[in-house]
């Protein structure tokens, strides 16, 4: 693809709120630019099966998922560029300009921020040195390496709880440790949960540190009325939330809130005309594959709004 | 397309390619994995871009048992850099791509 020095729109990210935008930008006929460093496709990546997504009543894989996303807006010739972003210039309103790995950079009228999230960390010891060696993020990505052992799951929310269930088809016991009495996944979820015979749960706790000389031994745990414990375990899958992936954006100028979120409106405008956020970047409670399309699609509206506004 | 320029490497062919004579980046990974896939086309722009200077290969560990028990790979993507045979540095996860050129320049 021959890329240029300037568009009208580009869309910083290709999860679900990035290529449901680049569907839209493309049927608009906006002269647009999707930016994505890998792969499309975001979190959906680490999530083995979708069944929430309207549409697909016999639910699907993240990956298939994803691929009917990007065919679908490359059958409207969705203009998409791999490469990294290595840094948001919004200081002049009238040219947002994007910093590429490399050196070279891109500019744009209207820009749609649609950078997601990452998982969150326990920041306990152990942790980070670990990491690959039985500290995971990713159920779907690592459970068949937990062939027949026990593991610890960290979390009560709707990706915890799903990926608990899904790594009992590998190993032979899976321990969810949650801080409050009670999860807040979906209901349907808990309810899978709890009718797994390989599921147990130690309730009201936390994780305080991680053991283990070449992979994971154990775990150390203290729970709400100081009480410690251990936990024999060969692995444990962090999945405590998530982390805006915001390294490269001003976020003053963003008026981003304390945990790095952005704000939005209910046409998905940030604090700086011509900037829009969709998707799970957004400073707001629910974080769902259809609610981050579904903004996607409001942020374009916006930007062709902006764009055909006199300035 | 850039793709040809990633080598997969398998259990046997292991050794011989880390011992050469360049730094060698592998990319453990498999098909099922979701961020092995995102970063798959930052692996091939990297191989064009590195020919001739460092190899980048991938080994699929579902094919490959052996390799990834020696190393503890209990997550993937996991990419390691080799120089003569000795690993010099590691990293996890679904990374960007200046990231791995920083990786790749450990070895260098």
């Amino acid at each position: 693809m021959e890329k240029k020095d300037h568009y009208e729109l580009i869309i910083l990210g290709g999860g679900p709120a990035g290529l449901s935008a680049g569907l839209y930008a493309a049927r608009a006929r906006l002269d647009h630019l999707l930016i994505e460093k890998g792969a499309p496709g975001g979190q959906v990546l680490l999530t083995d099966w979708v069944d929430n997504y309207p549409g697909f009543p016999e639910g699907l894989s993240g990956f298939d998922l994803v691929e009917k996303m990007t065919q679908h807006a490359k059958r409207f010739d969705l203009n998409m560029l791999t490469e990294e972003v290595t840094k948001v210039d919004l200081s002049d309103e009238k040219r947002k300009v994007l910093h590429l790995t490399g050196g070279d950079s891109i500019s744009c009228d209207s820009l749609i921020i649609c950078t997601g999230a990452s998982a969150n960390t326990l920041n306990v010891p152990g942790e980070l040195e670990l990491r690959g060696k039985g500290v995971s993020y990713c159920g779907t990505c690592d459970a068949p390496f937990y062939r027949n052992m026990h593991v610890a799951v960290v979390g009560g929310g709707n990706t915890a709880v799903q990926e608990a269930n899904y790594l009992t088809k590998f190993a032979s016991r899976v321990t969810i440790i949650h801080r409050r009495d009670e999860l807040r996944a979906t209901k349907i979820v808990q309810e899978t949960a709890f009718a797994n015979e390989k599921i147990d749960f130690i309730w009201n706790s936390q994780v305080t540190s991680i053991e283990g000389e070449n992979g994971v031994e154990r775990l150390n745990l203290v729970a709400k009325d100081g009480s410690t414990a251990t936990l024999d375990v060969e692995g444990i899958f962090v999945l405590i939330g998530v982390t805006p992936n915001n390294d490269i954006l001003p976020l003053d100028l963003l008026k981003a809130e304390k945990w790095g979120f952005i704000p939005t409106d209910i046409e998905s405008r940030t604090a700086i005309p011509g900037v829009m956020a969709a998707g799970d970047i957004c400073n707001k409670d629910v974080r769902q594959i259809v609610n981050a399309a579904g903004e996607g699609a409001v942020a374009v509206l916006a930007a062709e709004n902006y764009l055909h506004s006199p300035k | 397309m850039a793709s040809d320029k990633v080598l997969q490497v398998n259990d046997a062919e292991f050794d011989a390619l880390v011992k050469s004579d360049q730094p060698t980046l592998i990319d453990f990974w498999a098909p099922w994995c979701g961020p092995c896939k995102a970063i798959g086309p930052v692996i091939e722009d990297l191989a064009a871009e590195y020919e001739g200077k460092v190899t980048i290969a991938k080994m699929n560990v579902d094919d490959n048992p052996v390799t990834p028990g020696k190393f503890g790979i209990r997550a993937i993507p996991t990419l390691i850099i080799f120089k003569d045979g000795e690993v010099v540095d590691q990293i996890t996860g679904s990374v960007g791509k200046s990231e791995l050129i920083e990786l790749i320049g450990k070895a260098g």
